[in-house]
Order: structure tokens, then sequence, then C-alpha cells
């Protein structure tokens, strides 16, 4: 049997989060012919950006009145194309090592390595993780029924599936495995579904169907199992507890963002953010500079054209880190265009 | 006219803080929260999106103005939820919160 080797990848400057920051940070390393690859825990780039709010409208980037949140990472990305960038996403940084020459090693949880002459880490408020819910019993079945996201909808196929949450992905997820898996039951703590009125009538055409069991007024109360997940107890609002079958249980109740590993590098922090100078925007440790949301210094603001001024300037100075015996002449854009990678 | 109010803030530790209102300013309580160093992130910046700044109003509620849908749809989507859970972000600073105790909801 094949064994899969995770890749192993070198670039100039590995740019933790993949948001808006992170991505105009590829443009502007570009410039001065620096390569970049983006890691970010999410399955697409854009950060809070495409998860949040993508149809919401931002006022305050220069040159538009008026632009939608996704349509921003759209431009940025079009934006960033010349310059060739890698992404390694869905998958998270765990640990980030500062070798002897001064470059870095990054390695994700899924065994990725980056080798890298820089390291910029544009991670917003830290990595989108799932909301748990709040079970004891929690850990006993993590990746054995316990699921909070999916990754591939054949392998509900044959399965009894529990689906929590009343929100789209809720919703979404349990339209698209009802085709798959052999019952499905969403339930609902509340009495009605906030997703998108077409994805609530589709659910509930479906359960007229009889292909969803949709069971409001009622949460998540115990998992039951051994070893592996076998069944749920839900409780209504009236107290009253039923035991579901479920090979697996999918608790949906969207993203919250948690500094996660970050806090572990050896980085100074205060109160979850990463303090930096003004000049550089480098962290304590020379080599990792830190742009966007996550970093503090008097007089932060948590806008996004102000973590593409520090973007600009963090690239120079990884410039200058990386290449220190090379020289670095400021060029304009409008005179010498753009040279891609 | 009065320049503040004072409400109460129960925060994750469960230490009860006095808290001055400012009523001459353009903000909302996830806002004055968030100035007053309270670890409340208000990620989405107050667009009832990301439910970090989720409060439990202990004493008061009637005097808030209503959920909107937004905050109704984002509160439904969390695991754990009070009857009278607010999003911060949502409630403007007001003479409402005279007296109002609010406690932090815990984060996931």
């Amino acid at each position: 049997m094949a064994v899969q080797v995770p890749p192993h990848i070198h670039t100039d400057v590995c740019i933790i989060g993949a948001g808006p920051v992170g991505l105009f940070a590829v443009f502007e390393c570009g410039l001065i012919r620096l390569r970049c690859h983006l890691v970010d825990y999410l399955p697409r780039p854009g950060g809070q950006l495409s998860e949040i709010y993508p149809k919401k409208p931002i006022y305050d980037i220069p040159g538009y009145p008026c632009i939608l949140a996704q349509e921003l990472v759209d431009k940025l990305l079009e934006q960033i194309r010349p310059f060739k960038p890698g992404f390694t996403l869905g998958e998270r940084v765990e640990s980030l090592v500062k070798n002897e020459d001064g470059s870095f090693t990054l390695q994700t949880h899924k065994g990725t390595t980056i080798h890298a002459g820089a390291v910029a880490i544009a991670a917003g408020l830290g990595c989108f993780e799932p909301r748990k819910p709040d079970l004891p019993e929690l850990a006993l079945y993590e990746g054995k029924g316990l699921d909070y996201m999916v990754s591939d909808p054949e392998q509900y196929r044959g399965k009894a599936v529990v689906v929590a949450g009343g929100g789209d992905s809720a919703l979404d997820w349990a339209i698209q495995l009802c085709q798959v898996a052999r019952h499905l039951t969403l339930i609902h703590r509340s009495s009605s579904f906030r997703a998108a009125p077409h994805s609530v009538e589709r659910a509930y055409q479906l359960a007229a169907e009889g292909k969803i069991e949709i069971l409001v007024n009622t949460e998540l109360h115990r998992l039951l199992g051994n070893g592996r997940l076998e069944a749920v107890e839900v409780r209504s609002t009236t107290g009253e507890v039923r035991t579901l079958e479920a090979d697996a249980c999918l608790p949906l109740f969207g993203l919250s963002p948690k500094l996660g590993p970050i806090a572990r590098w050896g980085l100074d922090i205060q109160n979850n953010q990463i303090p930096v100078d003004t000049e550089k925007f480098q962290t304590s440790v020379p080599g990792i500079f830190a742009i966007g949301d996550i970093n503090t210094y008097p007089g932060k603001l948590r806008l996004i054209l102000c973590g593409f001024h520090e973007a600009a300037l963090m690239a120079q100075a990884a410039f200058r880190y990386i290449r220190p015996h090379d020289h670095l002449s400021f060029k304009y854009t409008t005179v010498t265009g753009i040279q891609g990678l | 006219m009065t320049d503040a109010v004072f409400m109460t803030v129960v925060d994750r530790e469960g230490r009860v803080h006095r808290q001055e209102v400012p009523l001459n300013v353009s903000m909302n309580l996830m806002e004055l929260l968030k100035a007053q160093g309270y670890p409340v992130e208000g990620v989405c910046g107050g667009m009832a999106m990301c439910a970090t700044c989720h409060v439990e109003v202990q004493r008061g509620m009637e005097k808030l103005p209503p959920l909107n849908e937004a905050e109704q749809a984002m509160l439904d989507a969390l695991p754990k939820s009070y009857p009278s859970s607010r999003l911060a972000c949502q409630i403007p600073l007001s003479e409402a919160l005279q007296d109002v105790v609010i406690r932090l909801a815990e984060t996931d």
C-alpha cells in the first residue's frame, strides 16, 4: 500500500491566515520578488469576510464607496494571481520553530511542512473553530462518529446520522446528507429554523417525503457508545428524553475564533493579541511578523485598510530579514507595472 | 438630562462590576464592554453575526429594545443560549440600561 507523504514546501514568506490582509501581503511581497505560501484552517481563502459576512457591504476600502466582502476577497485573489502564491487550506499551523540559520519550519496538524525565510502571522482573531455543545463526553467520540465538519459526504453513506443545529450549515448538510444516509434526524433547540427560507422549505419538504426526521425544541443531551458512537440521547424543552440510533452525529453550530496554537510559539502575547513595532510589524521574535487584527500597538485600529498598510511595511522588513545583503529599492507600480513571479 | 447611567456586569469568573454607561456617545453595549476591557471580542464588528458578545440579561430584559431578526437568528444557531440571551452589539447605550444586570455568556 502506498504511503502518502505530507507535502514539504519551501517559500520566502509563509503567511499564516488567508484573510484580506494575508492576501494583500502576497502582493506587497511579490512586488519585491518574495514568494509567498499561505496557510489557513478554513477550507477557502477570505477569512472572516468569506466565512462570516460574505454578502455584507464594506464602505471603508479606499477607492470603493461600497464593496461586498466576498467581492473584495475575489478582487484580492485576482490582484495576487501574478505572484502565484501557494495555498495550504483546511490545515492549522501547529508548530513554528526558528532554525539556527534564522529561517523557520512550520508544521500543520495534517503534517504538511513549510520551510520559510520569514513568517507573517495574519491570523485575524485566530483559527475559526467549530462551536461545540456543552457535553462532557465529547472527547470520547470526536472522530469516532462525532464530527463538527463534513469533509466527505460519502463517509455517511448508509449510516444513521443526527445533525444538530438551526442555521444554514445544519440545514444545508441535512438536506445533502439525507440523500446518502440510511436515516437522518435534524434536531434544533428552538421551535423554528432561521436558515435561508428556501433551505427551511426544502428541509420540511424532505421531511414530508420521509427523508428527514425533524425534531424541534430538542437538544443533544448525551452521547452513547462503546469506543464508537452508537446513539444519542436528545431532550425536548419539556424534558422528554429520547434515544436515537446514531452512527454519526454532526453538531453544526457555526464557527468561533480561537487563538489556538499561536499562543504556544513563544511570542509575547497580550490579551490574545501580538504586540509589534510600527516600523516593521515584527513580533518579539525577529523574522516573525504579525499584521492585521492579530497584532497590537499604540493607536491600533482593527481595519482592513490598516492591515494593508501593515502588510506593505512588513514586506520591506521581511525582505531585509531574508536577504540582508541584497539591495532593496522602492518602486511605484505606476512606473514598473506588475512583474509576476 | 443625565450624562450617564449605571448597570451591572457579571464577568465569566462571577465577579460583579458596577459599570458606568455614558449616554452622550453613539456606541452599543458590545463596544462599551470592549472599551472597558471585558473579554468581549466583537469579531464581526456589530453585525450580529459572530455571537462573541453574547450576554445573558439577568435583570431589565423588558426595558431593552426587542430582538431583531438577525440577532434572533444568531442566538438560535448557538449550541446554548438562555431565555434572556442578547447580543450586546444590538443594544444601543441608552437610559434603558439603568440598573440592568448582564452576565457575559460562556465562550464556546
